[in-house]
């Protein structure tokens, strides 16, 4: 029996690699925050109301209240009312919802996205002529421009009508999401199924076991260091993608055409334009979130892999 | 088929082996081989570097095909037998999968065959006491040292009670001291279960303490130079004194003199079976 405990072992190695407790992990946080308002404050006391320029080009934003807004204005004004009469409401809680709403489309577009990357992924692993045939086609997909897709999904998604089954403007949103997201999860999955050794894939020949078994039992497992970081990038693609559908589309209710009304207004309420941009940033912080709970879930595929 | 008592494990018989590869010369890594490992016998392979050690392992395992020759194993194809799970395989990295337990790993073949949680639980249990890692199995393999991965590798090799145990240089990563217990150890192992094994090695002294015949082999192209029956008491009975033991040492000088020496060379390449005192 050799003498290394069994636990001593690991905790030195994880200690080496993530130093500080949670405590200081979010203090560091909280002051990174913290640096980018005194920055921005302290610009705004000091820099030329006109901008800094060299020749014609602004290299430094002006510094009025209407190109830049103390930071204590843009909170503040989240508590004030938006709008008159009888929607009346806080400003936060309009930018809440736009959120929340923001928030489930893009998680839809997000496991649509997450659904069909794998499948190709695993499509791609199965047959050596499938990588060959679609993976060109997943690049050059990313290439097209999301205002060029947009119209089209919308017209295409008009034409279907099953049964009750109507067609409605959140879904083509979320299908361009999806369309964002699908990307980097099939080259992220791919590699992953791909990474077994060559050691672990014949010692499961020799189990004379067939492929399905195989992907379950070693390719999945195996690929999930490779799938997490995908899986964050698809859902910040996913977000971004929401947004600016919303846009494109026209979708009412979400941060996207929030950002865009908010921003009609901005001569006569600067501070106001800036809400939805925090609302957008909360839609991207949950969902990264989400990604860091999955990855506390699937840590025991994290880890490192064994030394020889 | 006859019965298994009389069916050799493996029966090898003027086996080739050619890599081709385009744009390359083709390598020949083995030529005419013919080799027999009776059921329960321990036959060690060594033989310098490239000489076809691991290729031949990889015949019988079947995750390769020769490219002439014929391959049996307890009387069925190679392919036959992988696919009843005839075999225990081990390389030279453990191969454990990190995501699984030291438990969990051993059952990994179990669990592919369906056998039932508390069956597995039963043999992963006993299994850990024959290596000596009752306390780990809840453990993972980043946990554990080399050498014990290397012993997690072993049980789950004889997890399904294999009548053949093929083995590539599986202490191979392992410092001395560390070898010399798994080869106690492994004495002891195949001498409980009766299963026959091929094990390919560089050490001579490994070779000798564990085999009861060890097959040297010569490169370009691999060729079985000779086979030599140690001259030991019966692996059972094998221990730590026997290393240093008068007759220990002269068979580790026999098998060094073949590999080095020019001595009897494959004139007759295959069967210039063992030396006089057998
Ligand atoms: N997949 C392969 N493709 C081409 N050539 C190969 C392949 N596998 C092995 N060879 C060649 O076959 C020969 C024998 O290789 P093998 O791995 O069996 O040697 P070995 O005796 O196990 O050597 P070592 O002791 O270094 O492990 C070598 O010349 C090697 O280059
Ligand atoms: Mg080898």
């Amino acid at each position: 029996m050799t003498g290394t405990s069994p636990t001593g072992t690991p905790e030195r190695r994880r200690g080496a690699r993530r130093s500080g407790t949670t405590a200081t992990r979010v203090a560091f946080g909280a002051g990174g925050v913290l640096l980018v308002v005194v920055a921005w404050e302290l610009y705004k006391a000091i820099g030329p109301a006109t901008g800094v320029m060299i020749g014609d080009l602004t290299v430094l934003p002006r510094t009025t209240d209407l190109a830049m807004p103390h930071v204590w204005d843009m909170i503040g004004r989240l508590f004030e009312q938006s709008g008159n009469g009888r929607n009346a409401q806080p400003v936060w809680l309009a930018v809440a919802q736009a959120a929340v709403f923001t928030l489930g489309v893009a998680a839809v577009g997000w496991v649509v996205g997450v659904v069909v990357g794998m499948l190709l992924a695993i499509l791609m692993q199965r047959f050596r002529t499938a990588e060959s045939a679609v993976l060109p086609w997943i690049v050059l997909s990313q290439t097209v421009p999301l205002i060029a897709i947009a119209p089209l999904v919308r017209r295409w998604g008009a034409q279907l009508e099953f049964g009750d089954f109507t067609w409605e403007s959140w879904m083509s949103v979320a299908i361009i999401a999806s369309y964002l997201a699908f990307f980097p999860v099939s080259i992220g999955a791919l590699r992953g199924l791909n990474s077994p050794d060559a050691i672990h894939v014949e010692l499961f020949r020799s189990y004379g076991v067939g492929w399905w078994k195989t992907l379950f039992t070693l390719r999945l497992p195996a690929s999930v260091p490779y799938l997490l970081p995908a899986l964050r990038l698809a859902a910040a693609n996913a977000v971004i993608g929401t947004v600016v559908a919303e846009v494109s589309i026209g979708l009412r209710g979400g941060i996207g055409r929030m950002i865009i009304e908010f921003a009609q207004q901005a001569s006569g309420d600067p501070a106001k334009t800036w809400a939805p941009i925090f609302g957008a940033i909360a839609v991207g912080l949950v969902a990264a979130g989400f990604i860091a709970l999955l990855g506390v879930l699937l840590r025991r595929f994290r880890r490192g892999e064994v030394p020889a | 088929m006859s019965e298994a008592s009389t069916t050799a494990a493996v029966q090898v018989t003027g086996v080739d082996k050619v890599f081709t590869a385009k744009r390359k010369p083709s390598v020949t890594a083995l030529d005419s081989i013919d080799l027999t490992v009776a059921p329960g016998e321990f036959v060690s392979l060594i033989g310098p570097s490239g000489c076809g050690k691991s290729t031949l392992l990889r015949l019988i395992a079947d995750l390769d095909t020769p490219s002439a020759g014929t391959l049996t194993v307890f009387g069925k194809t190679a392919r036959q037998a992988r696919i009843d799970q005839e075999y225990g395989i081990a390389f030279q990295q453990s191969g454990l999968l990190p995501w699984r337990t030291v438990a969990a790993n051993i059952e990994l073949p179990l669990e592919l065959h369906g056998v039932n949680s508390a069956g597995r639980k039963k043999r992963s249990a006993e299994l850990l006491a024959l290596v000596g890692l009752g306390d780990f199995a809840e453990s993972y393999p980043d946990q554990l040292s080399g050498g014990m991965q290397q012993r997690v590798a072993i049980a789950r090799a004889l997890a399904e009670s294999p009548r053949l145990l093929l083995m590539d240089e599986p202490f191979g990563a392992l410092d001395e001291m560390t070898r010399e217990r798994m080869q106690t150890e492994l004495v002891r192992i195949t001498g409980e279960t009766g299963a026959a094994v091929v094990f390919v090695t560089h050490s001579i002294p490994e070779a000798v303490f564990l085999s009861n015949r060890v097959v040297v082999m010569s490169p370009r192209p691999g060729r079985i130079r000779d086979i030599l029956s140690i001259t030991l008491p019966g692996t059972a009975d094998r221990d730590e004194h026997l290393r240093e033991d008068e007759a220990f040492f002269e068979n580790v000088s026999r098998v060094r003199e073949l590999l080095h020496g020019e001595a009897p060379v494959g004139i007759k390449p295959t069967a210039a079976r063992g030396v006089e005192n057998r």
